[in-house]
């Protein structure tokens, strides 16, 4: 059996991402319209849809790209400067 | 069908008939011709493959490793500078274990500017996890070229198949073309790749490997290549029993059995080195060939059995390791040393940028060899 050097679907297989994180994203819900661009577009796979149809990060593994905060088509998520300590 | 074919040729008509289904290339002296043919093949219909055209050899590697991503059968040919500016590319084929094929049609190192053979090119690859065939005349470039994909895709690693420039790359040769039912009995269905995107499954290739994880797939390689002598004496002879065609094994030996002197060298001067060993046995002396046919996996059994017969081995290099010496005299003196056997080794380098190799000159060193 070959050993193949493929990556599969795994949560956290580089360990806790989260506090690489140097901005936060901030969703703000009263903004967002529930297009889900931000979930399509995040390129970890952090942001998952709730029940009611809203995008959720997971501040966990969430690096902080902004790539969700440049994609929202009505500026709902805000980059905040993480705080130290 | 018995065909005039120059090596180039040949080694289109394997592409052809192993139904390549995507070829990226760029052009460059003596491999040219390789691709010219292949896409007079697809332009005539009679290839149904994807001629991709790209800006650079780099390119052409990336296109193919990713053709292999697809699962498709895919080929490429490249020479000397050309092959230098793929390299990043040859190392991450074998680390992703694609299946793919490539011709090398050895050209010297620029600079100096050179056309004209040597192996430097080639032997670049060694340290690379790529299998590494070696033809000698046209109809080996066709029968190896077919073989290849076959050994490809048992090992899950790519496959270089060497020639020399002009001496074979552009000298026309009869070669037996197999029918394509005999070659399509020969591959067999193919199965589908396990590196192959998968949409029920998914995966990614070129992931990070964290220290503990990153050895277990260099030694896999090293392990599937130490092994895969005996995966193309199988496939060989396979080949040889659905084509009739001629089966040599990793080493090909010519009046070594009672030898004295062994010469043991690669690519098409062995012509001339079986033809001056041949001079020799007629003034009763007993001297020998052995044609390496292939540099990775090493035939190392070979080596040893045909050295231990011997009083004396030669190794004829047409390629350094700048600085250290000959690169086949390096690996056939650890063989040997390995092994136990001490059978004196003469290690000598030439016929470099195309430099002439005619019989006499073997002769003179068989004679050297013999101390005569």
């Amino acid at each position: 059996m070959v050993e193949l050097p493929v990556a599969r679907p795994s949560v956290g297989a580089a360990g806790k991402t989260g506090n690489w994180r140097l901005f936060k994203p901030s969703i703000d819900y009263r903004k967002c319209i529930k297009c889900l661009l931000c979930w399509m577009y995040c390129p970890d796979g952090v942001i998952s849809v709730s029940g009611e149809g809203l995008p959720v990060i997971d501040y966990e593994y969430c690096k902080g790209c902004g790539i969700c905060a440049e994609e929202c088509p009505v500026k709902a998520i805000e980059m905040v400067k993480e705080v130290e300590g | 069908m018995r065909e005039f074919l120059t090596g180039n040729y040949a080694a289109a008509y394997g592409v052809k008939l192993s139904r390549v289904e995507v070829v990226s290339a760029y052009p460059i002296t003596p491999q040219t011709s390789v691709i010219e043919k292949i896409s007079e093949f697809v332009e005539k219909g009679e290839l149904k493959a994807k001629l991709i055209r790209v800006e650079s050899e780099h390119s052409a590697m990336a296109a193919v490793i990713g053709a292999a991503f697809s699962g498709a059968r895919a080929y490429t040919a490249t020479s000397a500078q050309g092959l230098l500016y793929m390299y990043e590319m040859i190392w991450w084929a074998a680390g992703s274990r694609v299946p793919i094929v490539a011709g090398i049609v050895t050209r010297a190192i620029a600079p100096p500017w050179s056309i004209w053979t040597d192996h430097s090119d080639f032997m670049t690859l060694r340290d690379a996890g790529w299998a590494m065939l070696f033809a000698s005349s046209a109809q080996e470039v066709l029968d190896m070229t077919i073989q290849a994909f076959k050994l490809a895709e048992e090992l899950m690693l790519p496959v270089a198949v060497g020639w020399d420039a002009f001496i074979t790359s552009h000298t026309a040769e009869p070669v037996e073309v197999p029918p394509q039912e005999q070659v399509d009995y020969f591959l067999g269905e193919k199965k589908k790749s396990p590196v192959a995107v998968d949409f029920e499954n998914p995966f990614a290739h070129g992931a990070l490997a964290f220290p503990k994880d990153y050895p277990k797939f260099r030694e896999d390689i090293h392990r599937t290549l130490k092994a895969a002598g005996e995966v193309y004496s199988n496939i060989e002879r396979r080949y040889c029993e659905a084509t009739g065609h001629e089966c040599y094994g990793l080493v090909e030996e010519v009046f070594c059995e009672d030898a004295d002197a062994v010469m043991f060298i690669m690519g098409a001067a062995a012509g001339d080195a079986i033809h001056a060993a041949g001079e020799l046995r007629r003034k009763g002396l007993h001297v020998g060939v052995a044609r390496i046919r292939s540099i990775r996996p090493f035939p190392r059994k070979e080596v040893e059995k045909i050295a231990r017969r011997a009083s004396k081995v030669i190794v004829f290099d047409r390629s350094y390791s700048l600085g250290f010496g000959g690169v086949l005299a390096t690996e056939v003196r650890s063989v040997l040393h390995e092994e136990g056997v001490d059978t004196p080794v003469i290690s000598v380098t030439g016929g470099l940028g195309g430099s002439d190799l005619p019989p006499e000159y073997f002769e003179k060193i068989f004679l050297k060899g013999l101390g005569v």
